[in-house]
C-alpha cells in the first residue's frame, strides 16, 4: 500500500535506456547493486525502531541482556507503562498543547498567508522578510523576555504560554501557507472580484478550498512540531509535573527507570506512534510540504 | 506577473484605496500583534536586559557590559561555543553530505521507491526526545544491538554517550538518522533535473558517475545551499538532543530542578543554546543569558540574511518577480 501511494507521478524521468547495450548482463547487475543498496538503507533506518520495539515487549530480566528477540512477548508491557507513570494525564496535555496550537495557527495564519500571497500593498516584501527572519530565530534568543512576561502574568506551570502565540503569529505556518497560495492561478481570485465577493470570501471560498493539500500539510506539520517539542514544555511546565507533556515526560522516564529498558523502550514507541499513523494516512501532504519548504522557499 | 498579482485600486479613486488598505490591516492585524508581541518587543528586551542583573525575583539591575565582560572570563562560555561550533562544521557537512547520498540513491532506484523513501523519511517525523533515546538504546555500550554487531568483528563499542570524546558523533548520528526532510528536499530536486541534460551527457560519452558529477550536482546545488544553510541553523539551535542525551547518559531521575547532567559527559554536550538555558533558568542569571541570546541572534540573523539572498536570486531567477 504504501508503495502505490507514494509512487511517483509519471512524468518523472526514469533511465534512459542504452540501445547500444541493451539489456545485457551487465545492466542486470547494475539494477540489482542500486536495489541491495536502496534496500540497505531502508533497513538501516528501519532496525533502531525494530530493536526499540523487540526491547520494549521482553519481559523484565531480559531487558537489561545482550538478546536482541525477546525470550516471551509480553505485549502488556505497552499497558503497565501507564502505571508507572501518569502516562494518560501527560497524553491529554500533549493533545491540548498541539490541538489548540493547530486550531489557533489555522485561524491566524490562512488570512496572513493569504494578505502575503494575494494582496498587494506597501511592505508586503518587508513583511515576508520578517516572516522568515522570525522563523529562523533560535527560540532560546527571545526566552527570557518572553518568560519573564507569562511569568509576571501567573501564567508559568501552565501550556498557556506556549498556546497562545499560535492564535496570533507562527512564521513557519505564515511562510509554507504563503509559498502553497503563490501556486493558485490569481485569475481565480480576480475572477471571484470581478464576480463581487470580497476579498474575505475569496479567501474562504476559492482560495482555501484550493489551498486544502497545502493547508493540510501545514496542519500537520504544526501538530507534530508541538507534539514534539521539548524546549517549550520544559521552559514552562519543568517543574509542574502535572503539566508535563510527552516528549517531557518521555526524557524524565528514562532516567527513573533506568534499568528496566522495557519500559522506557515501550514509552518511546508510543510517543512515535502518531507521527506515524498520521504519515500513513498523509503521505501525499507530508511530502508535499517538506519539498515546498526547500524547493520554491 | 507582477502586474497581475493582487487587486491594486485604480489610482483617484480614494474611498476604494482606504476599503484595502483596510481589508490589508484586517487579515494582517493578528499576526502583526502576534509578531510584535512575541519577536518585536522580546527581541529589544533581551538586548536591555543584556546590560543587567536579574534573577527573576528582584528588579533588575543596570550593570553596564559586566555581562559581556564576564564573557570573555567564562571557560564554559568557551566550551559551548566550542562544542556548538563543532556541530556547525561537523553536522552541516555530515548531513548535507548524508541527504544527498541517500537520495542519490532512491533516485536511481526503479522499483520499490516508495517503501524506501517512507522508510528512510519517518524517523524525522519521531520527537527528538524519542529519537535520542532510540540511538541511547542501540548503541549502549553493555550488549546493546551496535555493541553486539562490533562484537561479531572483535571491535569493542566506543562508550557513546558516557565519552567525551563521543557524545558529539553519537549526536551526530541521532541528527542524521532524522534527516529525512532534507532527503526528500533534495530528491524532489534530483528528480526535477531535466532529462535532455543526462541525455546530452550520455551521448557526450559520461557514464553514471560523471554524470552526477556533471549534471546533477550543478543542477540541485541551490538546494543544496539551502542544505547548508538549514543544517547551520539547527546546529546552532541544538538543544533537546543535547540535553537528554546528557540526562541519560548520566543517569540522572530528575529532568528539571538539577543541573548536573547538562553538558555529561564533562560538558561535552553542553552547547550554546544549553549553556544559555542553564544560566537563564537554572542559575537564573537572566541578564548574563540574555546577553547570550544576543550574540545568538547576531549570529543566527547573519545565517538567515545568507539563506534570504539565496531565495531572492532564486525566485528572481525562476519567477522572474513578486517571489521573497
Amino acid at each position: 500500500m504504501t508503495a502505490t501511494l507514494t509512487k511517483p507521478p509519471s512524468d518523472i524521468p526514469t533511465e534512459p535506456e542504452n540501445p547500444r547495450r541493451g539489456r545485457t548482463k551487465g545492466a542486470f547487475l547494475h539494477w540489482v547493486a542500486t536495489h541491495a543498496l536502496g534496500l540497505a538503507l531502508g533497513l538501516m533506518f528501519a532496525t533502531p525502531v525494530v530493536f526499540v520495539f523487540l526491547t520494549a515487549v521482553m519481559p523484565d530480566d531480559q531487558a537489561f541482556t545482550s538478546d536482541l528477540w525477546p525470550r516471551e512477548w509480553h505485549w502488556e508491557n505497552f499497558v503497565e507503562v501507564f502505571d508507572q507513570a501518569p502516562l494518560f494525564r501527560y497524553l491529554v496535555n500533549s493533545l491540548t498543547y498541539s490541538l489548540l496550537a493547530t486550531g489557533g495557527m489555522l485561524l491566524s495564519s490562512i488570512p496572513a498567508a493569504y494578505a502575503l500571497a494575494k494582496l498587494r500593498w506597501r511592505g508586503r516584501n518587508l513583511a515576508f522578510l520578517l516572516v522568515i527572519g522570525a522563523m529562523m530565530l533560535p527560540p532560546q534568543v527571545v526566552a527570557v523576555p518572553l518568560y519573564d512576561t507569562w511569568s509576571s502574568l501567573g501564567l508559568t506551570g501552565t501550556l498557556w504560554p506556549l498556546i497562545v502565540p499560535y492564535f496570533l503569529f507562527d512564521a513557519f505556518s505564515i511562510f509554507l501557507l504563503r509559498q502553497f497560495m503563490l501556486t493558485i492561478p490569481q485569475s481565480y481570485v480576480d475572477a471571484a472580484r470581478v464576480d463581487g465577493c470580497s476579498e474575505f470570501q475569496a479567501m474562504v471560498r476559492i482560495v482555501v478550498p484550493m489551498a486544502k493539500p497545502g493547508i493540510a500539510a501545514t496542519a500537520l506539520f504544526c501538530f507534530l512540531f508541538t507534539w514534539n517539542d521539548y524546549f517549550g514544555p520544559l521552559l514552562y511546565t519543568g517543574e509542574v509535573k502535572d503539566q508535563w507533556t510527552l516528549s517531557l515526560a518521555l526524557a524524565t522516564f528514562k532516567g527513573m527507570h533506568i534499568v528496566q529498558w522495557n519500559s522506557s523502550m515501550a514509552v518511546t514507541f508510543l510517543t512515535m506512534v502518531p507521527a506515524v499513523v498520521l504519515f500513513v494516512f498523509a503521505q501525499k501532504s507530508f511530502v508535499k510540504g517538506i519539498t515546498f519548504t526547500g524547493v520554491k522557499g | 506577473m507582477t502586474t497581475t498579482l493582487g487587486a491594486r485600486p485604480a489610482p483617484g479613486r480614494g474611498r476604494a484605496r482606504a476599503r484595502h488598505r483596510l481589508t490589508v490591516l484586517a487579515f494582517t492585524a493578528p499576526a502583526v500583534l502576534g509578531f510584535v508581541l512575541f519577536f518585536g518587543y522580546p527581541l529589544v528586551a533581551t538586548v536591555v536586559f543584556s546590560f543587567t542583573r536579574y534573577d527573576l525575583i528582584n528588579p533588575p539591575e543596570l550593570t553596564g557590559l559586566a555581562n559581556y565582560e564576564f564573557m570573555f572570563k567564562d571557560p564554559l562560555l568557551v566550551k559551548a561555543i566550542t562544542n556548538t561550533l563543532w556541530f556547525v562544521v561537523v553536522l552541516t557537512l555530515a548531513r548535507t553530505a548524508f541527504a544527498l547520498g541517500v537520495a542519490s540513491v532512491i533516485a536511481r532506484l526503479k522499483s520499490g521507491v516508495g517503501l524506501i523513501r517512507t522508510l528512510c523519511y519517518l524517523p524525522s517525523l519521531a520527537p527528538p526526545v524519542a529519537a535520542t533515546l532510540v540511538f541511547f538504546m542501540v548503541l549502549r555500550p553493555n550488549g546493546g544491538p551496535v555493541d553486539s554487531f562490533l562484537g561479531w568483528f572483535g571491535v569493542d563499542s566506543p562508550l557513546w554517550f558516557s565519552d567525551p570524546a563521543w557524545a558529539k558523533p553519537g549526536i551526530t548520528a541521532i541528527m542524521l538518522w532524522i534527516s529525512g526532510d532534507l532527503m526528500i528536499i533534495i530528491l524532489a530536486a534530483i528528480l526535477d533535473v531535466p532529462q535532455e541534460q543526462y541525455e546530452a551527457a550520455e551521448l557526450d560519452g559520461a557514464g553514471p558517475v560523471r554524470r552526477w558529477w556533471h549534471v546533477t550536482l550543478p543542477t540541485i546545488s541551490p538546494v543544496l545551499l539551502f542544505g547548508v544553510v538549514n543544517s547551520v541553523i539547527l546546529a546552532l539551535q541544538l538543544f533537546t538532543q543535547a540535553v537528554v542525551a546528557g540526562s541519560a547518559g548520566s543517569g540522572a531521575a530528575d529532568a528539571t530542578g538539577s543541573t548536573k547532567y547538562l553538558g555529561f559527559p564533562d560538558n561535552s554536550t553542553l552547547t550554546f543554546p544549553v549553556y544559555l538555558y542553564a544560566q537563564g533558568f537554572r542559575y537564573f542569571d537572566m541578564g548574563y543569558a540574555a546577553a547570550m541570546a544576543t550574540l545568538l541572534f547576531v549570529i543566527s540573523f547573519g545565517v538567515t540574511i545568507l539563506l534570504v539572498q539565496r531565495m531572492r536570486k532564486n525566485s528572481s531567477a525562476e519567477e522572474g518577480g513578486p517571489g521573497a
